[in-house]
């Protein structure tokens, strides 16, 4: 993470790449974009393994079955790992903010979102809450559009 | 086993550093093959197939760069390919050099590269959108947060110290020392590392390896050119790889087929590189390992998949020394990623690191009875590993 030398002691040419897209969401993820539009996270599952999955898939990738149907994931979960950012990466939310891997009530996998809600001036502090096994609470945006960012996760009230 | 045994016969590297501004990219990849040309007595002529060594080109910023680099690596005229498996590249490039000549192909082959990450200030944004644009990009994932993501659960597990990390710094750094061509390097405290700014919980700023420029290259040849040509090869007596699911939350809790923190991903690779190697006790067998060690905190959990000591046992033989230059088992002598990151290279510079301990050719960084070395390298979203077990003799 070193600075880049001074340009005052380079011969350089300055560029910049502006690319724009639109990504095409599928039936799948749709259907999950549609879900979180009503405050629900619809995850898939497998009758073959009993596993169920978020992001969801079309197929069960260890079966090699197509996913048997939709399950409504709890809107609580338990913390499988999480981190505090500090560090301010270009293009990246301004810092500080916590991020975590949660497995919600009902499935087999986790589902990484943001941690609101946390006081985050005291870092060694706030780490010793988000360990392992810490249950949070999913909560909604009032007004959700379908994007993954229509909720995020608190921990519940001490 | 394979058609024809493959040994390194020829090693080239640049200095790493945070920019070198007398080369264009290009350059820095030709001054890494002629280089490994000249350890090994060769000219281009002499090369059957060529295989290029780079990862995501919006770093130094020329899409698909290869084709630019075709002729300063002498591959016109000769079977060119490009490998990418993001932080994996080099020791997949390895590989793919390994089946050329493995399968009676190609008799020689220069596998080569060159990155230099510091070409843009925004890396880190780069890296980020590694991720899909519907469930995970938006969480700020980078390489440094979701190995954070994963030490965070290491520690937890394993009741890991963030004094224990500092401790595999201040070891590389000083080891790096004895490396010409490392970017980081000098005598610091865990003190120093403690210290230094919080980036993404547990890591601080030291825990993190630099960007740097630098290129690499390695001559791989079959065993009749071997004879001619090199008296003190680095024979490859094994390779392994393991593929996991892009999503890490996959691979955490209860219903992991690979634990992350673990990166478990290497078990089976290794067993079956030690299959091919012969190696049954990798502690006793193997002297040196070279591990691609972005942060201070993965070589914990690679040397425990790779059987040399138990889970959650690698920070207190960390603490006792075992590591050391010398010691029960010399860990990155290099200095390793945390000193060096050219990450289109890296895994190519843990392959050539680790070629020069078998080779007798590590200066000042030379550990005495190499007989067996081992090297990583780690990419995507901790999702590609892979290693390649070089040996003073063939198995």
């Amino acid at each position: 993470m070193a600075k880049a030398d001074s340009d005052k002691n380079e011969n350089v040419i300055y560029g910049q790449w502006h690319v724009r897209y639109k990504y095409s969401v599928g039936k799948v993820a749709g259907k999950f974009f549609d879900g979180l539009k009503q405050k629900k996270i619809l995850a898939t599952y497998c009758d073959k393994c009993k596993l169920s999955f978020l992001p969801p898939r079309a197929y069960c990738e260890r079966s090699f079955n197509p996913c048997s149907g939709w399950i409504e994931a709890g809107l609580e979960g338990v913390i499988e790992a999480a981190t505090i950012v500090t560090a301010a990466f270009e293009g990246l939310p301004t810092p500080p903010y916590a991020i975590a891997y949660v497995r919600l009530d009902g499935v087999s996998t986790a589902l990484i979102n943001f941690v609101r809600g946390l006081d985050l001036s005291n870092v060694e502090r706030a780490a010793e809450r988000l360990k392992p096994g810490t249950r949070v609470q999913v909560q909604f945006k009032d007004n959700p559009e379908g994007r993954i960012t229509d909720f995020h996760y608190v921990l519940p009230p001490q | 086993m394979p058609k024809n045994r493959v040994a390194v016969i020829g090693v080239g590297e640049t200095v790493f550093k945070n920019n070198i501004v007398d080369k264009t990219y290009v350059e820095l990849a030709q001054e890494a093959a002629k280089a490994a040309l000249d350890d090994a007595g060769l000219t281009p002529d002499d090369i059957d197939a060529v295989v290029f060594s780079m990862a995501p080109t919006e770093f130094m910023g020329v899409n698909d760069v290869e084709k630019w680099a075709v002729d300063s690596v002498w591959a016109s005229g000769k079977p060119f390919m490009r490998v990418h498996t993001g932080g994996a590249t080099g020791g997949s490039a390895l590989h793919a050099g390994y089946a050329h000549v493995a399968s009676g192909i190609y008799p020689t082959v220069l596998v080569v590269g060159a990155d230099r990450v510091t070409e843009t200030p925004d890396a880190q944004h780069v890296l980020n959108l590694i991720w899909d644009p519907f469930y995970e990009q938006d969480f700020a994932l980078n390489t440094v947060t979701m190995t954070a993501l994963s030490t965070q659960r290491y520690m937890h597990r394993y009741g890991t110290t963030e004094e224990q990390y500092a401790r595999v710094v201040v070891r590389s750094r000083k080891n790096a020392l004895n490396n010409p061509y490392a970017h980081l390097k000098g005598k610091i405290t865990v003190d120093d590392v403690m210290k230094s700014p919080r980036m993404s919980w547990p890591y601080k700023l030291f825990d993190i390896c630099p960007r740097s420029a630098g290129g690499a290259a390695v001559v791989l040849a079959n065993e009749e050119v071997t004879k001619r040509r090199c008296s003190r090869p680095a024979f490859i007596n094994g390779i392994g790889g393991m593929t996991s699911t892009v999503f890490m939350g996959d691979r955490v809790g209860p219903f992991a087929d690979a634990e992350l923190s673990d990166e478990a991903e290497f078990v089976s690779a290794g067993k079956e590189a030690y299959a091919q190697a012969g190696i049954t006790n990798p502690m006793k067998e193997i002297q040196v390992v070279e591990l691609y060690d972005p942060f201070s905190s993965v070589q914990f959990p690679q040397l425990e998949s790779l059987g040399f000591c138990e889970r959650g046992q690698a920070q207190n033989l960390s603490d006792e020394g075992a590591f050391e230059m010398g010691a029960l088992l010399t860990v990155n002598p290099s200095g390793g990623t945390l000193c060096s990151n050219p990450i289109g290279v890296t895994g190519l510079v843990r392959v050539a690191d680790a070629a020069l301990q078998i080779m007798g050719k590590a200066g000042e960084g030379q550990v005495a009875g190499v007989k067996n070395a081992l090297s990583t390298a780690i990419g995507g979203s901790v999702q590609f590993v892979n290693l390649t077990i070089l040996g003073a003799d063939y198995v």
